[in-house]
């Protein structure tokens, strides 16, 4: 919606479009100059820190699922590694691997919902994939089939798609017959082959050339691209076990949003997601993946959030790929988990969510029950970066109508993936131009 | 804008958020293989997670994720039901307040002070509650998530003029369709699904764990006779308190029962 009035130009996006959940955007320019740019979040506070205080450790990773039903897994996990952090139990072997191919169903699938259904329809100027399918019908099918294997494979290993049952504390309830991941195969070949269509097509999206300062978060791993363990390293020099998590980073609670602001304590902003992921893991990324990182003109690094949308699909490749090698290796562990005894301690634990790094951290008492719990989730983290990439786009963009400025600067926010619901409601995007 | 077909009028869907996680509403998104059909029959209005295209109600049918939570959404609710034709709840936190009704036991200001520094920036009810609570409500639909089978049946059912097939006994009946084994019989562990509704194809105890209640109470659950199970595998009331408060914690017959079992760990506490 844009009305012009003389001496003010001012825009009404309300609720932003195709994220997962709901929040606001204010922007005021003021003789061309940008005065303010706030991204806040306003879904409604839910509380989960809060009420998990007197529940059984054994119940966090069902309980957390449920912060987010697009990324259900990373929640399940971040929680069942810090209780196993607690309680000094180590999960390895086939077990570790199952929790790496659960992981890669959900990459799979939320990367392909993110590339297709949200994101694509920005580069190509549609509302939707629906309006888009029926300009690029094969394009949009392409992309449900690919969502659907992530799915399935989720919901072979976790009984569902959404909110899976089957992840506990120590492992899982049941694990799977070699048959049952075999016959998973065939869709999961497909899957690659569709996922390095995936990079070649996003690789030739019209996209914006903008290259951004960011210092990159994510988890290091020495052998393995990141998943549900390792370090957390950045590119300026950050370097920490997860239990220094809270001396490196602070949380800053402000008046227009529902979600904590992280910064790091000594630089600020910094970013999470598929970029930092591939800049900080390049090199362990599988074969097929980085090739056609390569081929599709990415460097070892990559800074310019528009291309998230080609680091994704890099990313379904690569989960292809993993859960392909996993598949192919696995034999059924005698036990579907390790024993986990309930005592008192704390514990962190951390994992590569679709949308970057999820942090948990609890107490616990004698019995196993919560004493206290602390989430940070992925957007929350890159709420101050979101920001500061929305001046630098509005600065670019001054000149554009307000329309096409509006939906630009939604395609950076979207740049993100963003999961207010994680975070925290609707997004009310306003931009305000007035002279003075 | 929006371009209206000239040559027929299909009916006309919208999809609206609450206090929630987006799972219920994804479950739209995640039928893969029916997607682009529905869409070519049912004109998706309003549907914020998928299209940024956003057109005004009246809407025929109106699906309402998430639980009421704030002032702000105890209004709109209002507004969603005076422009929608049915208005079908999806999910346990729109049906019955979710997980964040664990809420309605405490103080929402100490809850607030814990998780915010700054309290006075949050705005928030004392209850979480489910939509019936403020609207009438056309139809519920169960699940933390709902299925996506029983979705689809339902927007068809009401596109088609019809009462939806869904079924209201219990979890054991869909083990017994499945073929699986009763764990609380055979294993011992304790199990929700004599008392939870059906809908979910009784996953859990197929994965050798106990049904968690995710569809809340079936029709006339006998909670009483459960507990009494359940106790005689060694779940003492506090245990009892915590497997009724889950996702469907505020439905009745799961309330009630969980206050009870609260009540006799008071009773207990103050008689030692």
């Amino acid at each position: 919606m844009t009305t012009s009035e003389t001496g003010t130009r001012r825009i009404d996006v309300d609720y932003l479009a195709r994220v997962e959940g709901e929040g606001s955007m204010t922007v005021r320019v003021v003789d061309g100059v940008i005065e303010d740019v706030e991204f806040g979040i306003f879904e409604p506070p839910r509380f989960f820190e809060a009420f998990l205080r007197g529940r059984m450790f054994t119940e966090a990773p069902d309980i957390t699922a449920r912060i987010c039903g697009i990324c259900p897994i990373a929640y399940q996990m971040s929680s069942v590694h810090a209780m196993e952090d607690a309680l000094g139990a180590t999960v390895g072997g086939q077990l570790r691997a199952l929790r790496r191919l659960i992981y890669c169903g959900e990459w799979i699938e939320s990367h392909a919902l993110h590339v297709y259904m949200l994101h694509a329809p920005d580069f190509l100027g549609y509302q939707s994939a629906i309006h888009m399918a029926a300009d690029h019908r094969e394009v949009v099918e392409r992309g449900l089939r690919l969502k659907k294997a992530g799915n399935t494979l989720v919901a072979v290993l976790g009984g569902r798609e959404i909110h899976p049952i089957n992840v506990r504390v120590g492992g899982f309830y049941r694990v799977p017959a070699k048959t049952e991941l075999t016959a998973l195969v065939d869709e999961l070949e497909w899957a690659r082959d569709a996922a390095l269509a995936t990079v070649r097509w996003v690789a030739e999206l019209p996209t914006p050339k903008v290259e951004m300062d960011f210092e990159f978060v994510s988890l290091s791993h020495p052998d393995e691209y990141p998943f549900n363990e390792g370090r957390l390293v950045s590119n300026k020099g950050l370097d920490i076990a997860l239990s220094e998590f809270n001396e490196t980073f602070e949380e800053e609670h402000v008046a227009r949003s529902n979600a904590l602001h992280s910064r790091i304590r000594a630089r600020g902003a910094y970013h999470v997601g598929p970029l930092a992921r591939y800049s900080l893991n390049f090199e362990k990324l599988r074969p097929m993946a980085k090739s056609a990182a390569l081929e599709a003109g990415l460097g070892p690094v990559c800074a310019n959030p528009f291309q998230s949308i080609v680091v994704r699909s890099v990313e379904i490749l690569h989960a292809c790929e993993e859960a392909l090698a996993i598949i192919d290796a696995y034999e059924p562990p005698a036990e579907p988990f390790v024993p986990v005894t309930p005592g008192p301690g704390q514990g962190h634990g951390a994992s590569e969510a679709p949308r970057g790094m999820l942090y948990h951290r609890y107490e616990l008492d004698g019995e196993g029950r919560i004493l206290d719990a602390q989430i940070v989730p992925p957007t929350a983290q890159n709420q101050l970066t979101i920001e500061s990439d929305l001046r630098v786009v509005l600065e670019e963009n001054l000149d554009l109508p307000d329309g096409d400025l509006a939906w630009r600067l939604e395609q950076t926010i979207r740049n993100y993936d963003p999961c207010i619901s994680c975070a925290t409601h609707f997004l009310d995007l306003r931009i305000e131009r007035s002279s003075s | 804008m929006a371009v209206q077909s000239p040559l027929t009028r299909k009916p006309t869907l919208a999809v609206f958020k609450f206090a929630s996680c987006d799972g219920c509403q994804l479950s739209l998104l995640d039928a893969e293989d029916e997607l682009l059909a529905v869409a070519e029959v049912v004109d998706i209005a309003n549907f914020l997670e998928a299209s940024r295209e956003v057109r005004p109600g009246p809407y025929d049918v109106t699906l309402v994720e998430g639980s009421i939570t704030t002032p702000h959404d105890a209004a709109r609710i209002r507004r969603v039901r005076e422009e929608s034709k049915f208005l079908v709840t999806i999910g346990a936190c729109a049906t019955a307040g979710g997980i964040q009704a664990l809420r309605n036991w405490k103080d929402v200001n100490e809850f607030t002070a814990f998780v915010y520094a700054n309290s006075e920036y949050i705005e928030t009810l004392d209850r979480s509650t489910p939509v019936s609570f403020h609207v009438p409500v056309d139809f519920e639909l169960r699940g933390c998530p709902i299925s996506k089978t029983q979705l689809l049946e339902v927007v068809t059912a009401f596109l088609q003029g019809r009462r939806p097939n869904i079924p209201t006994y219990s979890v054991c009946v869909e083990c017994k369709h499945r073929g699986t084994t009763c764990v609380m019989v055979a294993h011992g562990t304790p199990c929700l699904g004599p008392v939870t509704q059906a809908g979910c194809g009784a996953i859990c105890p197929a994965y050798n764990r106990g049904c968690y209640g995710c569809f809340g109470p079936m029709e006339e659950p006998n909670t009483a006779a459960l507990s009494a199970w359940w106790k005689s595998l060694g779940v003492d009331d506090r245990g009892l308190v915590d497997a009724y408060r889950g996702f469907n914690a505020w439905a009745a017959a799961f309330r009630e029962a969980s206050d009870r079992h609260e009540a006799a760990i008071t009773v207990r506490g103050a008689s030692a």
